[in-house]
């Protein structure tokens, strides 16, 4: 019981973890893309459709990578090379791969979907208690274990991080120096778009193998969310999507034992603790302001 | 190339017929430079001369419209600031270029080959910081160090890119005149390396002292060659200026010592309001009618949040901490404050001083809407925006602001018209307690003059004044009282006539008795 329970935590966790590595990153180049729900859901819808075309889960998951790049690339597009709001220009983001994901998915309703294999490791899975939980999970969870720890080592220890980092910090001074901001972010704004479309993925190949409209259901507000619960370190997002996923996974268990709280409340769970810990880190100043990239948000134009 | 022509050497550096257009404006307008091998080459100029505008074209990031750079004798161009480094040219910015969020060593990896291991520059920088005598931490965060400290990490920067040409933007405006001098051995140091230096200031005398030769510029031309060091301080401002500038008169103040404390700071401490900011200690201070006190300080000693503190930008807890014309205005708003008669002038003119995009008459009334509530606002606070306007005009008119509409947009003013027109905007109202913060930033000669002036005028009519500035020279100039801020304490105000450049100077480095130790208890 009590191990089932931390794979489903492991579960839930995962598209949160990777949807909010890389809006991490996309956010350390100072880069705000609030279009992650719409990203991710496009992912989730590709992933599916091509997977169910094609019979194969991995092919679905490339695809998803794919187009959430390319969504990505289309917010990059606008705020990078045309200078668009970036608030606005990803809550259209967001808005636009939610009705587009729909349309395209409307076929899909109701159909099984394909499920990516478990990976069991011979002899470790079967250590008791954790055996399953550590080595008997789908391949994207290994990935996003991965991910993380290599988003960490590039951003803390390379110098492709330290140059993005310092874009992040000051896009005036980067530029003064000779870095390629516009360039730079581009890859990172991209490389976001990957993750969240490999989120959405994991979301209709794994979690749940089926389509449903709006399938994502709020996660990629909760990984933005999370970015600034880590303050935009890597391993603090891990951290944090384990939390979110054990609250949302606690939530489901609490409701199947008749615990007297209205469900209701218990699904606004992640969102409640999402804005307590906001509330909770920015009463550390100093930490917030090392780690929240001074740019964020701020448009880039170089005077020539 | 590079070879001898007799005794005549190749130039390290020639630029023929420079120009760079702005919209309308020419902002250099066919410059010509020449800067041999082992020289300190001044240039020279007033804010807006050009200067910054040339430099960055040398270091490739601004691009320009004609003209032609050559490298030892060969023509190049310069797209981009790698390629400038790429030629040897190395550059010390005016405005930091660094990364407050991150390390000294990792500020200077980013600008060095993309070989250099990560790992080594730790090492190297320090190493060489020692040898230069600039010592500096490697591990510690840029947004935790001071001015002067930032500093030496753009010098060890450049330096570590072992160029041949290093350009310096201003460097000595936010440095104690000590440090100054340990920069000017730097230099020298370098110079009889082999190092051509272009140096960039308005500060004539370090210019004679240290500098081979100097190209002055005056609205985006070239108006002479010369050496510093047989023009007297005059004649180069003259040739900076193109016309003599009146000299700012102080009339002596007399009875000072009798006339009463109308600006009263006791005991005023506050918090660091950032992980970056410096908190204030104990502050002490009266300011008289009739005087008017300058505070000098290192930028970055807690003159910003002092000014705050002061003008109730930021409250204070104990009401009594700040006094306005004997009445407790610790608690008070900056309206509140306005009201006991105080002004304020803060130090960044766009975006704090004035909205931008707001025209003259209306940051008039963003300003003066509680004070002149009863001339400005009618029934029910509908503006009475004759009544604005008019006054708008007469304050133009008082303080001889320039400008190319009647009621323009204050981002349309250059630096020192919106600077007369925000200081004349609280001098209008005969404030019997004025408070400005970096009064002439960035502002041109004439202008400069005329505020100077102006301050000390309503101080001999019986105001305090009150004036926090970086620039020596002019607290020297209009002070009876010189006060220096450090680390966020501020020293007892000496006499102009006891107040030496080097007395201040060891001031603003910390040197008070029992401020040093404190210091060291803070490191």
């Amino acid at each position: 019981m009590f191990e089932s329970i931390l794979i489903t935590i492991a579960t839930a966790a995962t598209p949160l973890l990777i949807a909010s590595v890389g809006e991490l990153v996309v956010e350390r180049s100072g880069v705000l893309n609030l279009g992650v729900e719409g990203m991710m859901v496009m992912g989730a819808v590709t992933g599916f459709g091509v997977a169910l075309a094609t019979g194969s889960p991995w092919l679905g998951v490339l695809a998803a990578i794919m187009v959430g790049a390319l969504f990505s690339l289309l917010f990059g597009f606008l705020t990078l090379t045309l200078v668009t709001n970036q608030v606005a220009t990803g809550l259209a983001l967001t808005l636009l791969g939610l009705g587009l994901s729909g349309m395209l998915g409307e076929g899909f309703v109701g159909q099984p979907g394909v499920k990516m294999s478990y990976l069991y490791i011979p002899y470790l899975t079967d250590i008791p208690f954790v055996g399953k939980l550590l080595f008997g999970q789908d391949p994207l969870f290994y990935l996003s274990i991965i991910l993380t720890a290599g988003v960490a080592w590039f951003l803390f220890r390379s110098r492709a991080g330290l140059t993005l980092r310092s874009v992040g910090d000051n896009h005036t001074s980067a530029h003064a120096l000779g870095i390629n901001v516009i360039g730079i972010r581009y890859l990172a704004v991209m490389f976001g778009g990957a993750c969240a479309g490999l989120a959405g993925a994991y979301l209709s190949l794994v979690y749940t193998p089926q389509w449903i409209e709006n399938m994502t259901a709020g996660r990629g507000w909760i990984a933005l969310a999370l970015v600034v619960f880590a303050s935009w370190r890597p391993w603090r997002v891990l951290a944090g999507a384990y939390l979110f996923g054990a609250v949302s996974i606690g939530q489901l268990h609490a409701q199947a034992l008749g615990i007297g709280v209205p469900s209701q409340l218990l699904s606004s769970l992640p969102y409640l603790a999402t804005i307590v810990v906001l509330v909770l880190i920015s009463r550390n100043r100093r930490l917030t302001m090392v780690n929240t990239p001074a740019s964020l948000g701020r448009p880039f134009v170089p005077d020539r | 190339m590079g070879a001898l022509h007799g005794s005549e050497t190749v130039n390290l550096l020639e630029v023929r017929g420079l120009t760079k257009i702005f919209g309308a404006l020419k902002a250099c307008d066919a410059i010509d430079l020449t800067i041999a091998k082992g020289e300190i080459h001044a240039l020279l100029g007033e804010n807006g001369a050009g200067k910054s505008t040339l430099v960055k074209m040398l270091f490739g990031t601004l691009e320009p419209y004609s003209g032609e750079i050559l490298w030892n004798g060969q023509p190049v161009r310069i797209a981009n600031p790698h390629a400038a480094k790429k030629l040897g040219i190395g550059m010390v910015f005016q405005h930091f270029s660094l990364f407050e969020a991150l390390t000294a060593a990792e500020n200077i990896a980013l600008s060095l080959n993309e070989d250099t291991p990560i790992s080594t520059i730790a090492a190297k920088a320090k190493a060489l910081s020692y040898s230069y005598g600039l010592p500096l931490d490697p591990y510690s965060l840029v947004g935790d160090l001071s001015v002067g400290e930032r500093q030496r990490i753009e010098i060890i920067r450049c330096l570590l890119q072992t160029p041949e040409l290093i350009i310096l933007d201003e460097p000595t405006s936010v440095l104690t005149p000590q440090e100054a001098d340990k920069l000017f051995e730097t230099l020298e140091r370098l110079r009889s390396e082999g190092k051509s230096i272009l140096y960039i200031s308005h500060r004539l005398e370090e210019v004679k002292r240290m500098c081979d030769r100097a190209t002055v510029l005056r609205h985006g031309k070239v108006v002479g060659h010369c050496d510093p060091r047989k023009e007297t301080a005059a004649s180069l401002a003259r040739m900076m200026v193109g016309n003599e500038v009146k000299a700012v008169v102080r009339p002596p103040s007399e009875g000072i010592e009798k006339a009463s404390v109308l600006l009263e700071i006791r005991n005023l401490s506050r918090k660091p309001a950032t992980p970056f900011s410096i908190p204030l200690r104990d502050i002490k201070l009266d300011v008289r009618a009739g005087e008017v006190i300058g505070i000098a300080g290192v930028a970055g000693n807690g003159q910003g949040e002092f000014f705050e503190a002061v003008s109730g930008e930021a409250l204070q807890d104990d009401a009594g901490a700040i006094r306005i014309r004997g009445k407790d205005a610790g608690r008070l708003s900056i309206s509140g404050r306005r009201l006991l008669g105080a002004a304020f002038v803060p130090e960044e003119r766009l975006g704090h001083g004035a909205a931008p995009r707001m025209r003259l008459s209306e940051n008039l009334l963003l300003s003066r809407h509680t004070t002149d509530r009863k001339a400005f606002l009618g029934l029910a606070g509908l503006v009475h925006s004759g009544a604005v306007k008019f006054a708008a005009q007469r304050i133009i008119a008082a303080m001889d602001v320039r400008k190319s509409a009647v009621d323009p947009e204050a981002a349309a003013l250059s630096g020192g018209n919106l600077q007369k027109f925000i200081i004349g905007r609280e001098l209008d109202r005969q404030p019997a307690v004025m408070v400005v913060n970096q009064p002439t930033w960035g502002v041109d000669a004439g202008a400069a003059a005329r505020i100077r002036q102006a301050l000390i005028e309503l101080a001999r009519s019986g105001s305090a004044v009150l004036v926090i500035s970086q620039d020596l020279d002019e607290l020297f100039e209009i002070s009876d009282l010189i006060a220096v801020m450090h680390n966020g304490e501020l020293s007892k105000p000496l006499p102009r006539a006891e107040a030496t450049l080097e007395k201040v100077g060891l001031l603003m480095g910390g040197a008070e008795p029992g401020h040093a130790e404190r210091v060291l208890e803070v490191a």
